[in-house]
């Protein structure tokens, strides 16, 4: 009854998404507002359908009805409700519908605002939007239905099917494999969440950018409508990596939170787009440049939107993700071929009527900084694309599948990531125009020569990596640059306005969000790449077999082995703990507990690290295994991570950075009303 | 304020510290070749069944014994190269952490230059072209004042308030 329902709804969501599209397209083409109209409404309708379906599953979940052949797969009876309940994301049918979801609630959202400006633009809104929905509920609905129930065939053998095949049984299994193991973690729970979030956002500014071309606007409208839109985007992708990254750290076991995992990589692909997007638009903003470039990498940001979803839920890559493996993969490849093509052809069409005035008075001008900004981010993007599709292009040529691992991407895209930041400690100096070498040179010289402190003092104290010494150089440099930048804006309206200095700078940042808010993002990149240079450049580590009461030693740290208990846990799994003394150059810091968690019905074991985690530094103490020699041995590896907690810290203030620049603006008339209120106060109010 | 010395601190005293513990190496474990050593080798190495794990990190038996199978080859002197052709030769190049340089593995390498060349002549030309068109057409006085950050915030203020 309740997969009925729940497969019905996803039918007319389907339905409903291809005739939202028709009916705009032809409302669009024939001047018909009303099928403008309608198509909006069914649009609108497609999120309560698509909830339905989604609630459906997570009752089938939850009800343990593991007849149903995704229940079986992705939940147990020992798994607690709340995984029961995130198991809608943990597996591929259920996250394509989830994603669908999400796409649908975007879609509505855009329904809903006030129309009456781009009244032009909504039919092909409707319909790349509903195109995009109607292409994944297809997916869902022909290929990976979570609502199929487990069928005993006259033969014997096993089937899944919504409807029963002739001469077949329904199965009633008892309990099901449960979530797998490396979902089941906080970080897993709302990664997916925040990663979807922000593919499917990014489907809102190239469905405007698709309408502008297809109705001709050659304005910056578009990029004025979605600007807020991208930056939600840009945030929960920035959100779902970092989380990711989290996850990795806590739960995969190699000491490190990204590992060049082509599934991490696909993630990251569209952030870089967008991040590359979010600058020039603003040079588009300023100056009316960049028009067919801003195009570019909005149609480039939603393939690679699509690219990622693809990798992650096809399973053609192999990877840490590859759980979600499945046959999907061709429909997908032809939909993201189409769609770019289509794209592409459209760019062209126009291409003529968004010819911009396309001028550069000086090479240190802010718009061309940016220039060289969205150059290197495209040049990461395109290497890194290279070492994913690698190891595909060799098994396709020649049969040899290779690796592309961490090294190859760290010496390439390491020099493109110090370029970035040095760009980040000029570009902020810079002015739209006629910026010139002497005015840029007059602003900088302070800021980089209080920053040489720092390289100074690192050769001083003995440091001899002259990787990490550039790049802690350049990210004092952005840091002190930004800083500076925050006092001189505050300082300058403190003389105007007279007002004290943390006021003038409240205010500042609230007059310009997004300038502002990018430079708290800024220093959020400053923090994060002090953890990444710390781990990357001076992470130690050591490895050791232990008997009971012996030490293992790294740097500054001693680890005494105590002993180890095995004990059975409700849900299925069979822990090893073991119990290790600290000491800290000589002197007690706590216990660990390392362990590893053997899930027996999945027959898979987890790693969980045993940390003491400090702001400067991380000891990072994994049990690797306790074959018994003599007294009942373990081996332990450690890793010391020096600073990676700025990598964390970093990732909250990019966060609230975002948040600071994408948070909406106070209506205009609000505006209005205030500044009238004020000007009528006495002076001094 | 108190918090960010203290935070500044922290970060001060560890990046300091990061420059001395570099040379200090973990302990010795007798004879055989010790974890250090064999995962120095296999960390150059990835898991031959697993997806994408280094097998330096693999938590699978099977991986447990590849390193077994590098202690050994160690403990008879075998260098790291020797290893690592070892497994190439059973069980493919996927095994290698990153392509050999030979046949068409030559694209990895070739190709990051290339774009990073081909978009830096683009861009190059780019900036040329549009540069002269700014020469060609008539420049309004906008020689920028002795500070043009401030003057940006005044026009801002100007336009705002």
């Amino acid at each position: 009854m309740i997969e009925g329902i729940g497969f019905a709804a996803l039918v007319i969501s389907f339905l409903l998404a291809l005739y939202g599209a028709g009916a705009a397209a032809y409302g669009a083409t024939r001047g018909r507002a009303e099928w403008v109209e309608s198509a909006r409404r069914a649009m609108l309708l497609s999120w309560p359908m698509i909830s339905v379906a989604a609630l459906a599953i997570i009752l089938l979940l939850v009800g343990a009805r593991y007849d149903i052949a995704y229940v079986a797969k992705v939940t147990s009876n020992s798994m607690p409700a709340y995984l029961k309940i995130t198991a809608l994301w943990g597996g591929q049918e259920g996250s394509l519908v989830f994603w669908s979801w999400l796409m649908a609630a975007f879609a509505s959202a855009v329904g809903l605002r006030k129309w009456d400006r781009d009244r032009d633009l909504l039919p092909w809104v409707i319909v790349v939007t509903m195109i995009t929905l109607a292409f994944f509920l297809s997916l869902i609905i022909f290929f990976e239905n979570p609502f199929s129930r487990i069928w005993i065939t006259a033969e014997g053998g096993q089937a899944f099917a919504f409807f029963r095949p002739e001469g077949a049984q329904a199965a009633s299994p008892v309990d099901g494999q449960g979530l797998n193991p490396l979902l089941r973690h906080p970080g897993m729970i709302i990664h997916p969440p925040m990663l979807y979030l922000g593919f499917v956002a990014f489907v809102i500014p190239y469905a405007f950018a698709m309408a502008a071309l297809i109705t001709g606007r050659s304005d910056d409208r578009w990029i004025r409508v979605t600007r807020r839109w991208t930056l939600v985007a840009w945030l929960f992708l920035a959100l779902g990596l970092i989380l990711g990254g989290r996850w990795a750290y806590d739960v995969l076991g190699w000491g490190g939170y990204w590992g060049w995992d082509p599934v991490e990589i696909a993630a990251f692909m569209p952030w870089l787009a967008g991040t590359a997007f979010l600058h020039s638009v603003m040079v588009q903003e300023k100056k009316g440049m960049l028009k067919h470039w801003n195009m570019l990498l909005i149609i480039l940001t939603y393939s690679l939107v699509l690219f990622g979803t693809f990798l992650t839920r096809s399973g053609v890559l192999s990877s840490v993700h590859a759980f979600a493996q499945s046959a999907i993969g061709p429909m997908f490849f032809a939909f993201i071929g189409i769609s770019f093509v289509v794209s592409l052809w459209l760019l062209l069409k126009r291409w003529g009527e968004l010819r911009g005035v396309n001028q550069i008075n000086s090479i240190v001008s802010r718009e061309s900084l940016f220039l060289v900004n969205n150059f290197l981010f495209i040049v990461i993007l395109a290497v890194l694309f290279l070492g994913v599709i690698f190891p595909l292009v060799s098994e396709l040529f020649t049969g040899q599948t290779v690796t592309v691992g961490p090294e190859w991407y760290e010496r390439i895209v390491g020099p493109l990531f110090a370029g970035l930041l040095l760009l980040m400690g000029v570009a902020p100096l810079s002015a739209y125009g006629s910026s010139s070498w002497r005015t840029l040179g007059k602003l900088i010289w302070l800021p980089v020569a209080i920053s040489l402190v720092i390289p100074a003092l690192l050769l001083i104290t003995g440091m001899r990596s002259a990787a990490a010494i550039l790049g802690y150089w350049l990210a004092s440099l952005v840091a002190i640059v930004t800083l500076y930048e925050f006092w001189r804006g505050a300082s300058a309206r403190h003389r105007r306005h007279g007002e004290i200095l943390p006021v003038a700078l409240v205010r500042m940042a609230g007059r310009n969000r997004r300038r502002y808010g990018g430079y708290v993002i800024h220093l959020g990149v400053v923090l994060m790449a002090f953890g990444i240079i710390g781990i990357e450049v001076f992470q130690t580590e050591t490895q050791g077999t232990l008997a009971r009461g012996e030490q293992l030693t790294l740097g500054r740290y001693v680890m005494v082995y105590e002993g180890l208990t095995r004990f059975n846990a409700e849900d299925g799994r069979e822990i090893s703990r073991a119990e290790l003394s600290i000491y800290k150059d000589g002197r007690s810091v706590g216990k660990l507990f390392p362990r590893q968690d053997f899930y027996l019905v999945q027959n898979q074991p987890m790693t969980i690290p045993g940390v003491r985690s400090t702001l400067e530094e991380d000891l990072y103490v994994l049990l690797v295994g306790w074959e018994p020699i003599g007294q009942g041995g373990a081996t332990f590896k450690i890793y010391h991570n020096p600073l990676v907690n700025f990598v964390w810290l970093g990732g909250v203030v990019f966060i609230l950075g975002t948040l600071v620049a994408a948070w909406p603006d106070r209506e205009p008339e609000t505006v209005r009303r205030r500044s009238a209120h004020a000007q009528a106060l006495p002076a001094g109010d | 304020m108190r918090r960010y010395s203290s935070l500044l601190a922290s970060l001060l005293v560890a990046i300091v510290a990061m420059g001395s513990t570099l040379t200090e190496t973990a302990l010795a474990q007798g004879d055989q070749p010790t974890d250090d050593e064999v995962n120095a080798v296999a960390k150059g190495l990835y898991c031959p069944v697993c997806e994408n794990v280094p097998l330096d990190v693999c938590p699978t038996q099977a991986c447990k014994q590849w390193r077994e199978t590098i202690r050994d080859k160690l403990a008879q002197n075998w260098s790291q190269e020797q290893i690592e052709q070892y497994f190439v030769s059973q069980y493919g190049d996927r095994v290698l952490a990153t392509p050999p340089a030979s046949g068409l593995n030559w694209l990895v390498y070739l190709l990051p230059p290339v774009i990073f060349i081909a978009g830096a002549v683009i861009l190059g030309g780019a900036i040329r072209s549009w540069r002269k068109v700014s020469r060609t057409v008539a420049q309004p006085a906008d020689e920028p004042s002795a500070d043009p950050y401030l003057e940006r915030v005044e026009e801002e203020l100007r336009r705002r308030d």
